[in-house]
């Protein structure tokens, strides 16, 4: 095996099982990477907002005492891994990056935080994003911007950027991430890891601090399709506690990314999204597509193009129907309950202090899409506007009915461009919506997404993602295809693409 | 081609209870402006016919037994609030002095 660092999840859970390691020095060494690379808001990559290293060697002890004892451990029992801070746990702060929410400790675990608990997986720490997860950079956190570890100038995506970066960073070789309109694959893309929007209703929304419910979906993050895979398989399911949970058995993505590993997709019809590509797109993006789309054939898969006319108007579509639920779902930081308050000095009324609260509290996206919901949702508008936008959305659903009656999955690059400088879209709205044009279509539709590496783009060697788009309930049609290529490419390029990444310096 | 008023924005930031500063509301308005300009164009697409989707699952209602469970302690609720008192929250005046 790799140095512990380097070592896929898979790999670190049998050594642990075997007895090779302790699941106390598998996470000793990723807590001593942390330190070495991971640094403050003014340097390094900033992947983590929380690093809570006695918990995380009191977690991994008890792993270890459990083998001890003759327990059989699970299939990622002792991996570290990096959370999402807007997750909640009980144990360690949580703060949805913003200011709104510093220091608040939730008095309760997410289902997923229990799930991988039970599990035996080790939660190193909370990781950085967007506040409330609404942008695609991490630079609209409270707390300071997380860098790409391929380039330290450029962003990591948003807004899980902290979970990619941890894993691009070999901090953790698990993270989680949760996607409203891309928020999950576009920083898998540009950092080089892969990432998975599992079916909405797939992973339970309980305890995941709400930006848009109706789009909103945890999934995993990790450096490998099986260690994704296994991780999944963790958390999804139904949960009583979540109305909006499937209550169905979870895809056998497991059985898929072995089955997909063997590298065979003879029957598989894949379809390149005509309206994906073209205009806007990065050449060093499009060619990495191709490639990959090259490659599908070679592997056995019948490729076509299909149009979905829709997709065009998705961007619109999502930008009223986020804000909308924003803006409602935002209304419960009132300064009442947790979190920040501000400006109650006696002489003011609760609603005085609420607005100079949410005033002081929120950041300028926050507060941008708080505005545009109210707009939209308001009266002589809302036809217009959030109505309208509702429409469209079931067109988008019908375009990918039409496309899943020809073929088994849809392709296209996850992300127009690769990762740009850190300052060049912050204060664009608009350019930074772009680039979550492919990836939003499924969450307005509900169907399992996936971005994974395939390659580094020829005018900055900056990672490129393919985007695999599956139907609703078939996300083991993304782990087939995503671990397909994997293996083909790590085959021509003698192992993953992230061994590719430059070192990075240590912080001291 | 929306255009939105200064006005109008801080009407907006009152109802959403944002107490903005002159310049963010300056700066915000003309952003909404283009934003507004931008996502427009989904009153191009013809969709008189076709019905809403307000979720990707088609639910309704979710129903459980009405069983009574323990809930969250009192004391780990009200540890996370700005300002606690007696057991509860405490809040500032919600009516005003005439109320």
């Amino acid at each position: 095996m790799n140095s512990l660092t380097r070592a896929k999840a898979s790999e670190l859970a049998a050594a642990i099982k075997q007895g090779e390691v302790s699941a106390v020095e598998v996470a000793q060494a990723h807590l001593d990477r942390i330190a070495e690379v991971d640094g403050t808001a003014e340097a390094g990559v900033h992947a983590f907002l929380h690093v809570d290293a006695e918990s995380a060697l009191a977690a991994a002890a008890v792993v270890d005492q459990r083998r001890a004892e003759g327990d059989e451990l699970g299939p990622l029992a002792g991996v570290p891994l990096a959370l999402k801070d807007v997750i909640v746990t009980a144990d360690m702060p949580t703060t949805a990056g913003s200011k709104i929410l510093e220091g608040w400790r939730p008095p309760y675990d997410a289902t997923i935080t229990t799930r991988m608990r039970e599990a035996g997986i080790v939660i190193l720490g909370k990781t950085n994003l967007d506040e409330f997860a609404m942008g695609s950079s991490t630079e609209n956190s409270a707390f300071g911007t997380t860098r790409n570890p391929w380039d330290l100038t450029r962003i990591p995506g948003g807004s899980g950027g902290g979970s990619a970066a941890a894993l691009a960073a070999f901090e953790a070789p698990l993270a989680i991430g949760t996607d409203t309109g891309g928020s999950i694959r576009q920083p898998a893309a540009v950092t080089g890891t892969v990432g998975i929007k599992p079916t909405y209703g797939g992973v339970s929304r309980y305890g995941l601090i709400a930006c848009a419910s109706s789009l909103d979906q945890a999934g995993p993050c990790a450096r490998t399709v099986l260690d994704a895979a296994l991780l999944h398989t963790v958390i999804a399911g139904h949960d009583p506690l979540d109305s909006t949970s499937i209550a169905q058995p979870v895809p056998d993505v497991v059985g898929a990314a072995r089955r997909g590993a063997e590298g065979d997709l003879t029957g598989l019809r894949v379809g390149v999204v005509k309206e994906l590509g073209g205009e806007g797109y990065q050449a060093g993006v499009e060619a990495r597509f191709n490639d990959a789309v090259a490659l599908l054939s070679k592997l056995g898969a019948e490729v076509v193009e299909v149009s979905c006319p829709h997709f065009t108007y998705g961007l619109a579509a999502y930008y009223l129907i986020l804000p909308s639920e924003v803006s409602s779902n935002l209304a419960r930081f009132d300064a009442m309950r947790y979190g920040l308050r501000v400006g109650d000095d006696g002489s003011r009324s609760a609603e005085e202090v609420m607005s100079l609260t949410r005033g002081a509290g929120f950041g300028a996206e926050a507060k941008r899409r708080i505005m545009l919901g109210t707009y939209a949702l308001s009266s002589g508008y809302y036809d217009a506007y959030y109505g309208q936008a509702q429409k469209v959305r079931t067109l988008i659903a019908r375009d990918f009915e039409a496309a899943f009656a020809q073929v088994d999955v849809l392709v296209s690059p996850t992300t127009p461009t690769t990762a740009f400088p850190i300052g060049e879209k912050v204060d664009d709205p608009l350019a930074m919506y772009m680039n979550d044009l492919c990836t939003i279509p499924s969450n307005l539709a509900g169907n399992a997404s996936a971005s994974f590496p395939v390659g580094l783009a020829d005018e900055d060697g900056l990672p490129v993602g393919l985007h695999v788009m599956a139907p609703v309930l078939a996300d083991d049609r993304l782990y087939l295809v995503g671990a397909a290529v994997e293996s083909a490419y790590a085959a021509q390029w003698g192992g993953t693409l992230l061994e590719q990444a430059p070192a990075l310096e240590g912080i001291h | 081609m929306p255009s939105i008023s200064r006005e109008e924005v801080a009407h907006l930031a009152r109802l959403a209870r944002l107490d903005l500063a002159p310049d963010e509301l300056d700066h915000l308005a003309g952003q909404l402006d283009q934003i507004l300009g931008a996502v427009a164009q989904v009153t191009e697409v013809a969709a008189d016919d076709i019905p809403p989707t307000s979720h990707a699952l088609p639910l309704t209602n979710v129903f459980r037994e009405d069983e009574p469970k323990v809930c969250l302690p009192a004391e780990a609720v009200l540890g996370a609030a700005p300002a606690a008192e007696d057991g509860r929250f405490r809040v500032p005046q919600i009516l005003g002095e005439e109320g």
